[in-house]
This record gives structure tokens, sequence and C-alpha cells, in this order.
């Protein structure tokens, strides 16, 4: 198909560059330099979506971010993304894209018959019928309505693009690169000020690039060019365009994206598809500009029919006619802008001014140019179905009530203008109290409550002078305050057309005997009945009108509807606009893509991996590697085809007869040090720690000021002043943020100082009969007798040249060492200890070995202390000192926490001994008993026992003192078992505790 | 997100620190005797003011200090920042 809209020689697009691009499976060529509207517009397509709630024909209405309807389904790349503005996507390439809401297609579109049902589609039609019966909601119309309904579909698909995030800190930040922004950049820029300069389109200059005006002897547009390109020279200023600052937050935190390479047909390589820029400004200035509101009339969502600026947009920045004979629809001069452009380019435009007479020069250039005006003139509606084919228009009284004869005049686009709205969503964001504008019916910023200053048309100053006046001198000025500068440049020149007062008309009445759909929001098929109908029903809070119609709603924002809802709303209640109020105006702005808001922290990014000194042998050694918390850990090492099951179960039986060897590296380990370590230690453990004499260690438990476990470990006295604490996994960061508070806040008068030293040591737990055997051959200088080093015993050695930490400590419940050599020296250590290790049949081992060893030995872990069970539950009471307070000591006295038949740990084994038992079933009494069945206990932990050959698992269990050898029944339902057992001691492997000693 | 002015540090962003709660709940002194009541309400009562109010902030990704931060729970503005050891006045 050819641009048969495309004028010849104007517009800023580059001719030399076609580009082929399909639509709904037609294929259309454009330039580059278009938007996927422009071209389409070029091409003489009107129709592209269906309207969300009646299906009807829906058109272009806006040229940018204010474009309610066309949103469409992209292709690029083979990926597909939805939502996008076809106003807003810039032309590569290729492009493709389809319309949404519509089934099966544009041109026909089943939905559409809700048109005709529209009478049964009032407001809040949703919540009235789809309500009863509950149950078909799931089943009939949740399907129903998603098929119908939404804008595009998400991909399934994993999203290969790159998305980065970025933080940035600058003097200001100017979101919006129109005159007020360019002016206040360059004068803050000239002053020193390190600025970042933010456009949400492809071309900077906002309405410079579309208005008759001259500064300082160029053209809006020439002048634009430059201030730009000499601020991209300046060492202290960011330019971005295609970037939009979408939301607000605290203390001057603003958020953008940048759209890097959505207007390509693919990302070049090592590129982000956009970056998301997370900006601390010190000032902000907010020159975000305004929207043209429509003026309502019947039809008038006709695809055709048009904001009056846009229409000038496509035609001076694209070169594209929106139509050939155009209906300008005024209350203001702005419409008259678009008809002389019209004419400029040998079209005939009409205008219909609803004004009686006004007089300005911008006018009378329209009378001079020969333009058909009718004064007091409005559209009543739009005819034509897909396309607006013509218009009926009537004469209207002077006080806008009355309507005279309706005449037909032939058109085929109604371009409307029904004055400006500053955009004023970042400002109210940043919670500035905005205030309402009697002389632009519209509200403008108030008081601000952070640093923003708000310029330009978004501040309702619409005269190009005045904007860069104080564009250029609040850039001065807010410069001046931050860098102590005081360069000042001197105002251009301005020439510009001046312009008069517009008409306060926004609605036109309905014609006796039609009932003409008159859309108040584009986007969401709100109509003014459906106000209506609110207001009849008692809705008054304008936050209840716009959640029960919609009005306002969704990725629009209310960014064309909102005035004209809320002029709406005053006129029926009586009400002048500023006592109705607006809606809050929440972040984001526009969409934002969830990729950019992810960023990099996809997949295995989204978190650290934080792996041991010895990572690489684990690797080299079969390891099957488990997340525990941020490290890799090796679960089991496999070999040959084994299982979890069967080489856990290996590994352990190992452990039990010869000896085994478990990377400890996790460990969390905090270094305590000075002359009040030992008080410390006593307050927040629940033992007593005092007199732990030096080259010993000891098992300390730690409780929350609640009572509740927080962790346990091992602590030692290295020397005189110095221990070395170690915490689970899991619990490392939590307990040395336990001992800082306690530290700077509660005991400051104590001398100690605590640091993490997880990461300087690697650590080798060697555990096992023959343990003793290895470690005098890997310590031969050493006395690791049970004499020399005694059972919880501490020692220093040399390790073939390497100076080693030796803790007789055990977790298996085996005789067992803990060896810790400086992180570096970790896999020399292992190496050795494998060699060393291989005659007494040494094999490492993983977590799954590890829980089994420390589960039929009863040692509880993290899924017993699991931050909701007490020292007694975990039949730790021994632990809990009667001489000295510690941290938690007084909670333990609570009612609950003493009953005779609090829960306690036990051991669980299935009556059959063959069954496995899942963790995390319940315990019950009875497993015929009517539900809900109730509950004793739960199961926190399950192994195979290898010392006894059957599976044994830990629970915690209601009076579980009193339980053992009682048979009850284990119950999950989610794997569907019941499994009758027996409750029996949780020390199922050397209760006396002999072998660790031995 | 906040910006928060660590008295050691200088401003930061909120997502370098942790929140700590009230700060000006004291903890009894261990040893004490204390009533059912003042332990529940140190341990578990607290206020949710709306309005100016003191609490704790661990400055965990920096220095790992504890400090106190007066802010306005309704609008995030902050007042002013101490030191664990300066007293709240």
């Amino acid at each position: 198909m050819s641009q048969s809209f495309r004028l010849g020689n104007v517009g800023l697009i580059n001719r030399d560059k076609k580009l082929s691009f399909k639509f709904n499976g037609v294929t259309y060529n454009g330039y580059e330099g278009d938007t996927l509207a422009s071209a389409l517009l070029a091409n003489g397509v009107h129709l592209v979506g269906r309207s969300f709630k009646y299906h009807r024909p829906r058109g272009f209405f806006g040229a940018g971010v204010d474009e309610p309807y066309a949103i469409v389904q992209l292709y690029r790349n083979g990926e597909t993304e939805p939502n996008i503005k076809a106003t807003e996507q810039e032309l590569f390439e290729g492009l493709e894209a389809t319309s949404v809401n519509c089934w099966p297609n544009v041109n026909f579109d089943i939905g559409a018959i809700n048109n005709f049902l529209k009478i049964f589609l009032p407001a809040g039609f949703y919540y009235k019928t789809f309500m009863w019966p509950k149950s078909f909601w799931y089943k009939v119309y949740e399907p129903f309505i998603r098929k119908a309904a939404g804008l595009g579909v998400a991909s399934p698909k994993h999203d290969k693009e790159r998305y980065e995030h970025k933080y940035e800190y600058c003097d200001l930040l100017i979101a919006g690169s129109g005159p007020s922004g360019l002016a206040s950049a360059y004068a803050a820029a000239k002053n020193g000020a390190r600025v970042i300069l933010a456009e949400d389109k492809a071309r900077h200059g906002g309405t410079l690039l579309t208005s008759d005006v001259n500064i300082g002897n160029q053209s809006g547009k020439e002048w634009a060019d430059r201030i730009i390109s000499e601020l991209k020279e300046m060492p202290n200023v960011v330019v971005k365009n295609r970037s939009q600052v979408f939301g607000y937050y605290d203390h001057n935190m603003l958020v953008m994206s940048e759209r890097i390479s959505d207007h390509l047909p693919k990302t070049k390589k090592f590129h982000p598809k956009q970056r998301l820029w997370y900006i601390r400004a010190k000032e902000v200035l907010i020159s975000s500009g305004s929207i043209e509101r429509p003026i309502v009339f019947g039809n008038n969502d006709t695809p055709g029919v048009m904001l009056s600026s846009a229409a000038k947009e496509y035609l001076k920045v694209y070169g594209v006619l929106v139509g050939r004979n155009p209906l300008i629809f005024t209350n203001n001069d702005s419409g008259y802008e678009t008809a002389i452009e019209f004419k400029k380019n040998q079209i005939d435009p009409i205008i219909l001014d609803t004004r009686k007479d006004p007089q300005s020069e911008i006018v009378d250039e329209a009378k001079n140019l020969g333009i058909n005006i009718k004064f007091s003139y409005v559209v009543v509606a739009a005819q034509g179905y897909k396309k607006v084919k013509s218009a009926d228009i009537a004469k209207i009284s002077d006080d806008k009530e009355q309507l005279g004869a309706i005449e037909n005049i032939k058109c085929d686009c109604i371009c409307v203008s029904g004055f400006w709205t500053p955009t004023i969503h970042l400002a109210s964001q940043s919670g500035n109290k905005t205030k309402f504008n009697e002389d632009i019916d519209a509200f403008v910023p108030g008081t601000s409550k952070q640093n923003e200053t708000t310029l330009g048309a978004a501040n309702g100053s619409y005269a190009l002078d005045e904007t860069l006046k104080s564009s250029f001198e609040t850039g001065y000025e807010l410069s001046k305050k931050i860098t102590n500068n005081d360069n000042k440049i001197t105002l251009p020149n301005v020439v510009e057309k001046k312009s008069t007062t517009h008409d306060k008309f926004w609605c036109v009445p309905l014609p006796d005997g039609k009932n003409y759909k008159r859309f108040l929001d584009f986007q969401n098929d709100v109509a003014v009945s459906d106000v209506e109908i609110a207001l009849k029903e008692g809705y008054r809070s304008i936050e209840h009108v716009k959640r029960y119609t919609t009005l306002g709603m969704a990725t629009d924002q209310g960014k064309t509807s909102n005035l004209n809802g809320l002029q709406l709303v005053s006129n029926i209640e009586n009400k002048v606009v500023p006592n109705v109020g607006h809606t809050t105006f929440r972040p984001p702005y526009t969409p934002v893509s969830i990729g950019a808001i992810v960023g990099r922290e996809v997949g295995k990014h989204s978190k650290p991996t934080r792996k041991s000194p010895m990572h690489s042998w684990h690797e080299k050694n079969n390891a099957v590697f488990v997340d525990a918390g941020v490290w890799l850990r090796p679960r089991y090492y496999k070999q040959g085809n084994e299982n979890l099951f069967e080489g856990s179960k290996r590994e352990a039986k190992n452990v039990r007869t010869n000896v085994g060897v478990c990377d400890v590296t996790t460990l969390g380990k905090i270094d305590i040090k000075g002359p009040d370590a030992a008080e410390l230690l006593n307050r927040v453990y629940t033992n007593a720690w005092l007199k732990l004499p030096v080259g010993k260690a000891r098992y300390g438990v730690m409780l929350r000021e609640d009572g509740i476990v927080m962790d346990d470990g091992t602590t030692t006295r290295i020397s005189e002043n110095h221990y070395h604490m170690t915490t689970t996994t899991a619990q490392a960061a939590n307990v040395l943020s336990h001992l800082e508070y306690y530290l700077q806040l509660v005991w400051p008068e104590l001398n100690v100082n605590v640091v993490s030293s997880t990461e300087q040591w690697a650590g080798a737990a060697i555990a096992g009969p023959k343990s003793r055997d290895l470690l005098q051959k890997l310590f031969p200088n050493s006395d690791v007798s049970n004499e020399g080093l005694p059972f919880m015993g501490y020692t220093e050695g040399d390790l073939f040249g390497v100076k080693a930490r030796i803790f007789r400590i055990s977790f298996s419940g085996e005789l067992a060492y803990e060896v810790n050599v400086e992180s570096d020296n970790g896999n020399f250590m292992w190496e050795k200890i494998m060699e060393v290790g291989e005659e007494f049949k040494i094999q490492p081992y993983g977590t799954e070995a590890l829980s089994t060893l420390r589960i039929e030995m009863g040692h509880v872990a993290g899924s017993e202390l699991d931050g909701r069970t007490i020292p007694y539950d975990n039949s730790l009471e021994g632990l809990l000192s009667k001489k000295k307070d510690f941290i938690g000591k007084r909670s333990l006295t609570r009612e609950a926490f003493t009953s005779e038949d609090r829960q306690k740990v036990v051991g669980v084994v299935p009556l059959d001994k063959k069954t496995s038992i899942p963790e995390g079933s319940h315990l019950v009494k009875d497993s015929n008993a009517p539900l809900p069945n109730p509950k004793l206990g739960y199961i926190s932990a399950s192994c195979w026992s290898v010392e006894h050959d059957n599976p044994f698992s830990l629970a915690i269990l209601k009076n579980g003192k009193n339980m053992i050898g009682e048979k009850l029944f284990v119950m999950s339902p989610l794997k569907n078992k019941v499994i009758p057992v027996e409750i029996v001691s949780s020390h199922y492997v050397d209760p006396k505790g002999e072998r660790v000693r031995s | 997100m906040l910006y928060i002015k660590c008295p050691y540090c200088g401003m930061r962003s909120q997502n370098e620190f942790s929140y700590g709660g009230d700060a000006t709940v004291k903890r009894p002194e261990l040893g004490t005797e204390v009533s059912d009541q003042d332990w529940d309400n140190f341990v578990y009562n607290r206020k949710s003011l709306r309005g100016k109010h003191w609490e704790l902030w661990q400055h965990l990704s920096g220095c790992r200090q504890w400090i106190k931060v007066e802010r306005d729970t309704a609008t995030h503005e902050i007042f002013k920042t101490l030191k664990a050891s300066e007293e709240v006045s």
C-alpha cells in the first residue's frame, strides 16, 4: 500500500530510509523517524482496536503518551510484548504488531454485540451481575470475560533481553525537554550545576517542534536543536531521550525508564533493552507540559476523532494528514493553529468554535487565510462506524444549553481541542498539594512538599515568553543555591502569536430524542451516562466514583479523561470542581515493563551465590549441589548411577564405620575480642560462660527477647580475651546484628568488638571412629589423644606447613573434629585430608548425610529451631542457667511456655520400619477421626537411619515428654499417606553420648 | 526510598539500612525483677504512631552502626539522626 496520506515535503522523518512493517498481517511502508501510529495514519489506517467494554471500533486519539486507545501487541525479534502504545512505538524495519481486545479480528469483532447491549452494561455492571452464584465465577464468568477483554497477552517464554538498573545523583533532574525544560536546563548547566535532562520522546523540544514561534531569531525547533547540542557537549549534563520519569518517591528519589533498544529491530550485542534509573536529585524541575483535553460529544470515540494537537503533530513532525476533509472543533485558539497548518498544506478545514466572537491574532490569521469558521457552533455527534464520515453540527445558544437545527456536514476527521490540562502527575506523586486554577479550569501544583518546582505548561503557563523567562530564572536560582556560581545568561527575544481566553465549555448537550454515547474515559469506556448512574446510586466521593465506573483507571490514569469527569460530577452535584477534588495520581505515570523493574536480578542472579574455597574440588568429584541460603553446598557426591537416597546413605554409613569429611565453611563465624567478651557471651547465651578456660569450646543457645530459640552453635576461647563463635549458616547475619544491637545500644559499657569472620576461614568436619587416627597423621606434631585433646577441646596445629585451628566438636554424634585454615588454604587442607585419609577409607559427605547423622542422633537444627520453639521444646532446658539472667529468660516464665503438656521433640519410627515419613506431616491420635482431626504435632525432619536401617524422624509433639512408647498416626494429606508410628526418644543412636567422648 | 543521614557515613539510601523499631524502648536491666505487664510492654506492645517518631535503624551495608532516626511516619520526613550513644532529647 502506498503512503497516500503522506505529504510531500513536510516533517522531521528521514525519507531516505523506507521501512516495511506489518499490522494485523498486512504489510505497509513508513519512514525512519515514524511511530507505528504515524506510519499507519500515513497509509490511511485508522481502525486499530476495539474498546474495552463495548468493543466499539477505535482509532488514534493522541500522538504520544496520552493515547488511550491505540494499544497493540508488538512482535520483535521472536518475542512478543503487550500494552505497547502505537503512538510511542517507533517504527523499525520488520516491525509486526496486532490489535488487541478484539476477537476474531479488528474488522469483525464478536464482542461488538456488547455495543448493542450497552443498556445492559451500565456502570458497576460487573459488580452487580457476576456476584451470584458464587461458584459461577471461576467456571463461567471469569474465563468468558478474560477471553473477551484484556489488553494483550504476556509472553510465556523466558525474556532473553537484558535490563539494567542504574543509580545516579544530580543537582537538578529536569523531567521534559520542551521549552521550559530546555531553558531551565541551559540556565542551570551554564551555572555549573550537574543536570539530568530527560525526554520521553525520541525528539527533544516538545511543543517547539510543532508551534510557529521564533526564539532569538531562530525557529522554535532550531533553537531547541542548538540548546540540546550545546547541553550534550557539557560535562556536567546528561541528556536522555526515550526516557520517562514515571515515579516521584520519598526524599527526592525519582525513577526513570530509558528505552534503549525498543526502537531497533534487535537489541545490539552487550546492550540492554531498557534501563531503569534511580535518581536522587537535590532539586527536581517538572517540565512535563500539558495534555489537550477533549470536548465531550456524541460518538466522540469514532475513529477519526482525535485531539487537535495530535493532528498538528502528525502533520508537522511526521508529514502525515489525519484527513483531507478535517473538521476542527475547538473552544480556544489552539484549534486554529491546527487549522492553519492544514491550510498551509492546501487542505481546507472547517473550524467550529464554541465561542461567539473571539478576538486574537491567531483568529485573525485564520480569517485572513480564508478558513471557514463557524462561531457558536458545536459538533453534536460524529457519524460513521469504523471511521468518521460526517458530523452532525448545530448552533449553540449563548447559555450553551439550547441546540439549534442539526445540520450534517461531510468530514473525514474531527480534531478536538477543549483547552489544556497541565501534567501534574509527578508533582502530585511528590506530595504536592495541588490547587485549582479557574483561569484554565484545571489543577496546577500548589505547595511543594519536596524540593520540586513545576514550570511552563505543567504549571498552567501557556505563553512561551512567560515560560522561558520563568524557566531561565528558576534554573539559574536553583543552580546558584547549589553551586554558589553566578553565571546568568541573557534571555532571548521571543516572537509568538498572542491568544485569547478559552471558553469553559466542555460537554455538548444531547439533542432531543437522541441517546448518543458521550465518552469521558476512552480507555475504560466510561460514558457520561455511567457517571450519572453512579451518582444516582449514591456514590459521592470521587474516589468511589472512580472505582465504581473505572473512570481514570488502568494504564491511562485519566490523562485525557480526568478533568471532564470532574466537571461532570461537579455539575451534577452542584459543586465547584475544586470541592470535588481529584483522585490520587499514582506511579507509574506510564506503564513500565516488568523486565525493567526486575533488572538483572533474574534467575540465578536474583541473589548472590557464595561458594566455599573447596567448591571446585566438589565439582570435580561429582558433587550434586543444593542451595543453602545463598551458599551452594554439596548435597551428596554421586558415584555411578546413585540417587540422592543411595548416595547419602552410603556417605552417612561410612561416617559411622570409618571416617568422613564434610565442608563446613558455610557455618557463620564471628570473631569476638575484648576484656568483656566472656560477659557478653554470658548475657546472650542461656548457659554459663564466665568460667570457660582458654582452649575449650562450649555449646550455647541464644534466645530472642520473647524466649524463642534464635540460634545455636559452639564458641571457643582462643586466648584470654579472644573467642571464636560459630552460628548456623542461615542465622549468621542475624546473630551478628543481634550482638551489635546489644553492644551498641543496651550495654555500651562492655568493652568488646565483634566482626564476621565467616569468609576468612575454610572449615572441614572430620567425623567417624577413625577420625583420630587420621588427625594424628595430619598433625604428627600435635597431641590429639583423648587426653591431649578431649571432647570440646581446642588446639592449634601445623598442617604440612599451614597453620590450622583444631576443634574437637561433633554434629554427627561420632568422634569428630573440625579443622579450620585460612580460606586461601582451604583447598590444600581438603586435598591433604583426602590424600592422608585414603588408608582410613575416607569419603566426603554432603548435607544430606550430615542431616541423616544429626537427625538419628537427635541433634536439633534449623527445622526444629524454626522461630516457634523454646529451649524446652528442643530438650535444651538443661542449658538454661538458673543462676544468672540472660536475654529471653524472663519470657520463659510465660504460662504457655511452662504448661505441663508443652510440646517437645521426640523420635518417630514407622511400625512397619519401612515407610518413609514425609516432612511436615501431622501427628494424630486417630486417623479416622472426623475433620478437623486434632493435631498433636508435626514431623520436623526425616531420614533413613543408617544405624538401624529403617526410617526415623524427629517431631515436635504435644506433651512429648510423656508420649514415649505411644502409638500414633502420621498423616500427610499432601502425599495422601497415613502411617502408623511409634513415638520413641529423639536420641535414636548412642543416647548416652559415649562416642563423642571416646 | 528514604535518604538517611548516617552520623558516621553521611547521606545514604534506605536500602543500605535495616529497620529496628522504636528507639525509645528501654530494655529492663538484666537481673532485675520485672512485672508481667512491664515485660509485655517491653517485648510486645508498641504504639503505631502517626507523626514524629524516634526509631532505630542499622547501617547494615555500611558501617554496621545502630543509629537513632527521628522520622515522621506519615510524611517520611526525617528531622534528625543520632548515634546509638546519643540520648533522644
